[in-house]
């Protein structure tokens, strides 16, 4: 047979370092506009989440 | 034909090439004068969000550094310094560079946008397009005043770590771009002093080649006296203070004697000791900037104690 289909062709493994990086980096991405998110609406003084935060910063500047 | 994987490369590029292309030397400097901009503030930002604008921030600086190696893949080539660039070592092909830098630069100023304000992301934009292609493309193989001008482009950051917090441009944010600007020309140029360039084979017009050593050195001496009055200057701000005073004064002498010694040496002089006093000047620039930026984050602190400040 001239060619079969393997799982792991050799290509897989010389792009490995490229591909967990990758991987890596979109995880990180993925955290970090959650961790955004939270941060920002928790702040938002004209949201639900962020009023009560908003609150207690302006009592503690008084 | 059963092998798809022979392709024309040296060597498969790692996730490490691609990190090369962002030149994460610079990104430090980046970051570390980003991260004071925002600090010294008037006012605080959240943390989380904070860490991401200077993030972004980085990732902008990184991405113009890769349209710069897509562009200048020639006249690295022929340079020592720059032979181990991923776009010369065929690691990373040049188009890919390109691409790149164009994804990394929209996603970094869309995201500066959305985690801060219109102000720094357009800043952000601002920067990555004047080093690319006012810099890059257009001054760099064109005048000697090449470094003057794209020193603008590695200064931006404190304004945009500033504006990322106040969503403004103010008289100090200017002058902490300001700084770098003009401590930018003598420090390269005290570097071209002593290290055997070759600009001049690559074809980039630098000053100790179209007009020689003696006229940079004059400049060095002018450009440092520019230097001194803008740190002063820096000082008399809001984000100044009397400690940050102290040091900036005896700092920019220091720095104004160097660049005498400079300017009083002849080639002869500079050769005979193996350009010490060169390389004097160009290792106490280092040091000057990252104290500067230091300074102003400790008077920042001390002014929270209430013990900094005017």
């Amino acid at each position: 047979m001239a060619s079969q289909i393997r799982a792991e062709h050799e290509l897989h493994r010389r792009r490995l370092s490229r591909n967990i990086g990758l991987g890596v980096t979109l995880l990180l991405f993925v955290g970090m506009m959650y961790g955004l998110t939270i941060a920002k609406v928790g702040t938002d003084p004209t949201d639900e989440l962020g009023a009560p935060w908003a609150a207690a910063q302006d009592k503690a500047a008084k | 034909m059963t092998d798809i994987s022979s392709i024309p490369q040296d060597r498969e590029a790692g996730f490490g090439d691609y990190v090369a292309l962002l030149k994460p030397r610079v990104m430090s400097l980046v970051v570390f004068t980003a991260l004071v901009g925002m600090l010294v503030a008037p006012v605080g930002i959240n943390p989380f969000v904070g860490m991401v604008a200077i993030l972004f921030i980085a990732i902008g600086g990184g991405a113009s550094g890769a349209l710069n190696m897509w562009w200048d893949a020639d006249i690295d080539a022929k340079m020592r310094r720059t032979q181990k660039r991923p776009t010369v070592t065929g690691a990373v092909p040049a188009e890919e560079a390109k691409v790149l830098g164009f994804a990394l630069s929209g996603i970094s100023v869309i995201m500066l946008f959305l985690a801060t304000n219109w102000v720094a992301a357009a800043l952000l934009a601002f920067t990555i397009f004047f080093y690319v292609v006012i810099y890059t493309m257009w001054l760099k193989r064109w005048t000697p005043q090449n470094i003057v001008i794209g020193g603008a482009a590695g200064a931006f950051p404190p304004m945009i770590g500033w504006a990322a917090v106040t969503g403004d441009i103010s008289v100090a944010s200017v002058l902490m771009f300001a700084l770098t600007f003009a401590w930018t020309p003598p420090h390269f140029w005290s570097l071209a002093l002593f290290v055997k360039s070759d600009y001049k084979d690559a074809g980039v017009p630098m000053l100790t080649v179209t007009h020689g050593r003696k006229v940079t050195r004059n400049h060095i001496l002018g450009y440092s006296f520019v230097l001194g009055l803008v740190a002063i200057a820096l000082g008399l701000t809001s984000v100044g203070g009397p400690t940050y005073m102290a040091v900036a004064v005896a700092m920019n002498l220091w720095f104004i004697k160097l660049a005498i010694d400079v300017f009083r040496r002849t080639d002869a002089d500079s050769e005979a000791d193996g350009h010490l006093v060169e390389r004097k000047l160009f290792k106490f620039s280092l040091l000057y900037l990252f104290v500067h930026f230091g300074m102003l984050l400790v008077e920042h602190t001390l002014t929270t104690f209430g013990l900094g400040g005017w």
